[in-house]
Order: C-alpha cells, then sequence, then structure tokens
C-alpha cells in the first residue's frame, strides 16, 4: 500500500503505484521454464550416463535424437489438441481412440482407393477423409459440452468408448495392413535425413503455437479457462468456441492418425490407447494447470519430449522398461508441486 | 438540457411477481446516482433491465432523448452503456490490454500477411486508458490476478472508459474491497464523473452513497419510494425511506 491522502470526500486518492518484484518474475520465469529445464537434466543425466558406461555420446548421435522424436511424434500431437482444451478447463479422453478410429479408417480408404485413384492420391484421399471422420466425434463432444453442458470429463469418456468401439468393428478387431507403398513409404521416407513425419508434426505443431498465441481463438481460450461468465459477459460466444475447440481436438487425434497408418503402414484400433495419459501427462509437465487458464504450446512440446527421452533413454542405458512410468509419474508430480509453489511465491489469486 | 439517460414508467414483472411498478428515474451528463433499497426492492432488475438483461414489461428507456430498446447486453454496450459487475467480469490470466480488449481484440499483420493480436496497441492503450484513472502501470504484460482488488476494479472501470463508455452502471462496486481500496473505487467514480460520464451504482453502504453521489433514487418493493438530491437529506432519512415508515 502507498501512503494515501486522508479520505476526505472528492478528494482524488490515486491508487498504488505498482510494484514488480524482481525475484517474483524470476521465479515465474524458472517455473515456466520448468519442462525445457527438465528436458536439459535428463539429457545430461542420459549424456553422462552414456559416455561413463558406453564411452559415447547419447545426444550427439542422430540416430538417437530421430528415434526420440519419432518416438514423441504422436503423443506430441495429442498433446496439443489437449493443450487447447485444458488451457479451457476441459479435457478430452476420446483423443486416443480417435487417434485408432483415424488410423483405421485411414488404412480402410486407401486400401479402397488405391486401384482406382493411383496411390498418391488414395493417399491424399484416405488421408482426408481419416482426418474428416475424426471431426465426427470431436464434433460430438463439442456439442455435449457446449450446448448440454456435460461436463467434459465424462462426456468425453462416453466417447472414448464409442470411439474405441466403432474403430474395432472397423478394423473386425485386427490390425488392417496397407497395401500402398507411396503411404509407407512417406512413413518412412525421409528428405534431407528428416523424416518426413516429424517435417509434418512440425509444421502442424508450429500452426497450432500461432494459433493459440497469436489468434482471437487463443486468445478466448484463455479468457475462458480463467473466467468463462467473463467471457461471456465480454461478448465471447463461448458454445461455438468449445465446439470448434473439440473439432480441434479431434483432428490433431485424426492427423495422429494418420501418421500412425503411415509409419506402421497399418491401422489399429488401439493405436492411441496408452498415449491419451501421456498427452495429458506432456500438457501438464509442459506448464498448463488442469483447472484451465493456463499453458502453452512450447511447454507441452517440451513436456512432450520429456516423456520421449525419459522412454528412449531408459531403453538406451538398458533399464528395464517399467522404470519408464517411475520415471514419468515422479516427473508430473514434480512439475505440479513447482507450479504449487510458484503460485504461493507470486501470490497471484487463484480462481475459485 | 436532455439527460443523458432516462428510465420512464418502467414496469418488470417476472410471472405474478412485480419487481419493478412504473419507475421513473433520469442520469444527467457528469452526475452520479445511487440506487438504494432493501434486498428484493428491484434494484438488480432496474440496473439489468437498462443494461440489455432483462427486457421492461412496459415503460421505456431512453438515451439522450432516443427511445432505444435492447435485446442484450451487447446492444446496450454499443449504444454506450457498460456495466460493471461486483464479481469483476475480468480473465485473471491475462493482462491489463487483454482483459480491456477482451472479445474485441485488436489485429495486425506481421510479415505482410499473418494476422496476430496486436499485444502492442493493446498495452499502449492499456497504459493510457489507466493513465486517465490515475492508475499508473509498469507491467503491461501481467496477469491482472497480480494486482489487488481495487487495481483489478479500477481495470473493470478502465475497460468501460476505453470503449467511451457514456454511462457506466456498476453494482456494488466497494463490496469485496478493503476500506482503503473502497475509497479508490469512490475516487474513481470522481473522476468518471469529472470526465462528464454519467455513473448509477448501487450500494449498500450509505457511506459511499454520501460521498460520491449527487442523487440517490431510494427503491421499496419495487416501487420508487423517495428520490433526494445528497445535499438535502441525511442517512436517517434514507433509511427511513428504505424501511418505510
Amino acid at each position: 500500500m502507498t501512503t494515501e491522502a486522508p479520505g476526505q470526500a472528492g478528494g482524488h486518492i490515486s491508487p498504488p503505484a505498482d510494484h514488480a518484484e524482481k525475484s517474483r518474475t524470476v521465479v515465474q520465469r524458472i517455473a515456466d521454464l520448468r519442462a525445457w529445464l527438465f528436458l536439459a537434466a535428463l539429457i545430461i543425466g542420459f549424456e553422462v550416463w552414456s559416455r561413463v558406461s558406453f564411452g559415447g555420446s547419447f545426444i550427439v548421435n542422430p540416430y538417437n535424437i530421430t528415434s526420440i522424436a519419432i518416438f514423441a511424434v504422436a503423443p506430441l500431437l495429442l498433446a496439443t489438441g489437449q493443450t487447447f482444451v485444458i488451457i479451457s478447463g476441459g479435457i478430452d479422453l476420446s483423443m486416443g481412440f480417435i487417434m485408432g478410429l483415424a488410423a483405421v479408417v485411414a488404412a480402410h480408404v486407401i486400401n479402397w482407393a488405391t486401384p482406382t485413384m493411383g496411390m498418391p492420391m488414395a493417399v491424399l484421399f484416405g488421408g482426408s477423409v481419416a482426418i474428416l471422420v475424426a471431426m465426427i466425434p470431436g464434433c460430438v463432444n463439442g456439442l455435449l459440452v457446449s450446448r448440454l453442458n456435460v461436463p467434459p470429463f465424462i462426456g468425453t469418456l462416453g466417447m472414448f468408448g464409442v470411439a474405441r468401439g466403432v474403430a474395432f468393428l472397423l478394423a473386425n478387431g485386427t490390425t488392417v495392413p496397407v497395401q500402398n507403398s507411396f503411404f509407407s513409404a512417406l512413413g518412412n521416407g525421409r528428405i534431407l535425413g528428416i523424416p518426413w513425419i516429424i517435417i509434418v508434426t512440425a509444421i502442424f505443431v508450429l500452426v497450432m503455437h500461432y494459433l493459440l498465441s497469436q489468434t482471437r481463438f487463443g486468445q478466448h481460450n484463455y479468457a475462458i479457462g480463467a473466467n468463462a461468465q467473463a467471457a461471456r459477459r465480454a461478448g465471447i460466444d463461448i458454445r461455438s468456441h468449445l465446439l470448434r475447440l473439440y473439432i480441434l481436438s479431434g483432428i490433431c487425434a485424426g492427423l495422429a492418425g494418420v501418421l500412425y497408418a503411415a509409419r506402421f503402414s497399418a491401422g489399429a484400433a488401439q493405436a492411441g490407447e496408452p498415449l491419451l495419459l501421456d498427452s495429458v501427462a506432456a500438457v501438464v509437465i509442459g506448464g498448463a494447470s488442469l483447472f484451465g487458464g493456463s499453458g502453452t504450446i512450447l511447454g507441452t512440446v517440451a513436456g512432450a519430449f520429456v516423456i520421449a527421452v525419459i522412454q528412449y533413454g531408459l531403453v538406451f542405458i538398458n533399464v528395464e522398461p517399467f522404470w519408464q512410468f517411475i520415471s514419468v509419474g515422479v516427473v508430473i508430480i514434480i512439475s505440479v508441486l513447482i507450479d504449487q509453489a510458484q503460485r504461493r511465491i507470486s501470490g497471484g489469486r487463484q480462481s475459485e | 438540457m436532455t439527460p443523458l439517460l432516462e428510465v420512464r414508467n418502467l414496469s418488470k414483472n417476472f410471472g405474478p411477481v412485480q419487481a419493478l411498478n412504473d419507475l421513473t428515474m433520469h442520469v444527467a451528463a457528469g452526475e452520479v446516482v445511487a440506487l438504494a433499497g432493501d434486498n428484493g426492492a428491484g434494484k438488480t432488475t432496474l440496473i439489468k433491465a437498462i443494461s440489455g438483461v432483462y427486457r421492461p414489461s412496459s415503460g421505456s428507456i431512453r438515451l439522450g432523448g432516443e427511445e432505444v430498446s435492447f435485446s442484450s447486453p451487447q446492444e446496450a454496450r454499443e449504444r454506450g452503456i457498460e456495466t460493471i459487475y461486483q464479481d469483476l467480469a475480468l480473465a485473471d490470466n491475462l493482462s491489463i490490454g487483454a482483459n480491456i480488449f477482451l472479445g474485441r481484440e485488436p489485429m495486425t499483420k506481421r510479415f505482410g500477411f499473418l494476422p496476430v493480436l496486436d499485444r502492442k496497441k493493446m498495452a499502449q492503450a492499456a497504459k493510457e486508458t489507466m493513465a486517465l484513472l490515475d492508475f499508473h502501470v509498469n507491467r503491461m504484460e501481467a496477469p491482472v490476478s497480480n494486482f489487488s482488488g481495487g487495481q483489478r476494479q479500477a481495470v473493470a472501470i478502465g475497460r468501460a472508459v476505453y470503449w467511451n463508455a457514456r454511462i457506466l452502471i456498476m453494482d456494488e462496486p466497494t463490496a469485496a474491497l478493503g476500506v482503503p481500496e473502497q475509497r479508490k473505487v469512490i475516487s474513481l467514480i470522481h473522476q468518471l464523473k469529472a470526465q462528464g460520464r454519467g455513473v448509477v451504482f448501487i450500494s449498500h453502504n450509505l457511506q459511499d452513497i454520501f460521498a460520491v453521489s449527487d442523487r440517490i433514487v431510494v427503491l421499496r418493493r419495487g416501487v420508487m419510494a423517495g428520490e433526494r438530491r445528497i445535499a438535502d437529506t441525511t442517512h436517517d432519512e434514507v433509511v427511513k425511506l428504505m424501511i418505510g415508515g
């Protein structure tokens, strides 16, 4: 509080000047960057281990880097969609099976179209159809959440079941192989040494970063997550925003499904099953709050890489794979603890 | 002189409940009118009718002499009636500028083709607007959750000022604040008055009402119980009007 003139009616009292505390901003910076710090610590840790026990480098090794990036592709794509949804204060549990559904649809449609359209056109057609199909459950999620006020957790849990069932029905309970060499060439091919699917993912993630950080859609997403009532009063059409939001989430899952099918030349209904919780973890490690209102795509990228580095690194140094679960779990908990400590220190009001 | 805002014979009923009955009042430019009354007296119904949330059952609302009818708060806002809610309609995680422009964000082009949010413009406008309210901020990019209750109230008022509200309606603007913060809001209202805007504010706090308003309109059970110039009345008289007797 600043000193005030005696509060005479009519005498003007200026609101207190703004005291920016340097230490507060430093703590916030560190908390904002925690995913990148985790990532750096992990890479240094694995690097040291690798040099000591194998005498080789872990990270200065194009093979390892590419493998980690390929590992991260699907969880990252799901996590970018999830970032938008979590910032708005929701969650999308159906993404994993929407990804599986898209993979199966892509496989079927490409197989069906290849004889008539030729290979490249069939791939384009099949990929587009798969992403369009992935938008349907996203649209239903959006309608449930925005029009019928179903809590996102429940609405998307229902869609989780529906998408799962439909995906397995379409796949006849098995994996659908793709007979299209152009597709598998895309899924495993490289340009200038960089795999296609990494390039596609990187471009997509950049576009999503732009959408979240530079457009009205992104800005409204943050506002709705912090205070939906304020957003409504400010004239934001929350219903149509939420509808578009869940459709976007479906598109992310759809793209992940198509890239999965390309990489493995097959569509599998369970393609995304283990990735859903990884995607939520990536978002949380990346600095988002599950209460909504905070998070960034860049943070999520770091979060997805933290998980990928842990998973790949532990295999690389020959540790039993079950340690992955433990380490990812510990990182999630530490990440949330840092977030809460930062909130306490910065003294920011938590939204009720 | 035509008053800024005129309410004529306004009635509003919800089914059989008559929330507001044949109420007539006005607000002139540079005037602060307090609405007082016990709970359920119809204060909130009245401001909601003025701000476009409710449609009146009968009667009319005039802005600068011209009859208006709002079908949404958005329309009222476009005509210069801005409402500041008790529970602060701010998005806590966004900066002052982003809050001022919430829902109407300015865009600019980057690299000549890519539309992006014009954060510079938002920050600049926020800085100027807040300076108008004698509230000087350096951290334009800090989220409003970092500011105190009175400062946040100032941001809400700043939003109305930026969008050139001619009439500000405030529902209990001081209710959630500590005493020093309350005084700041009162001083903000003085500034709005000095800028020639009309202010309607609801308060339960007679001290605030006497500190800032020119006139007081007392409602009781949906009807006008009395209207006094602040200079000509006392706390006791207002309380009597409120409770009847």
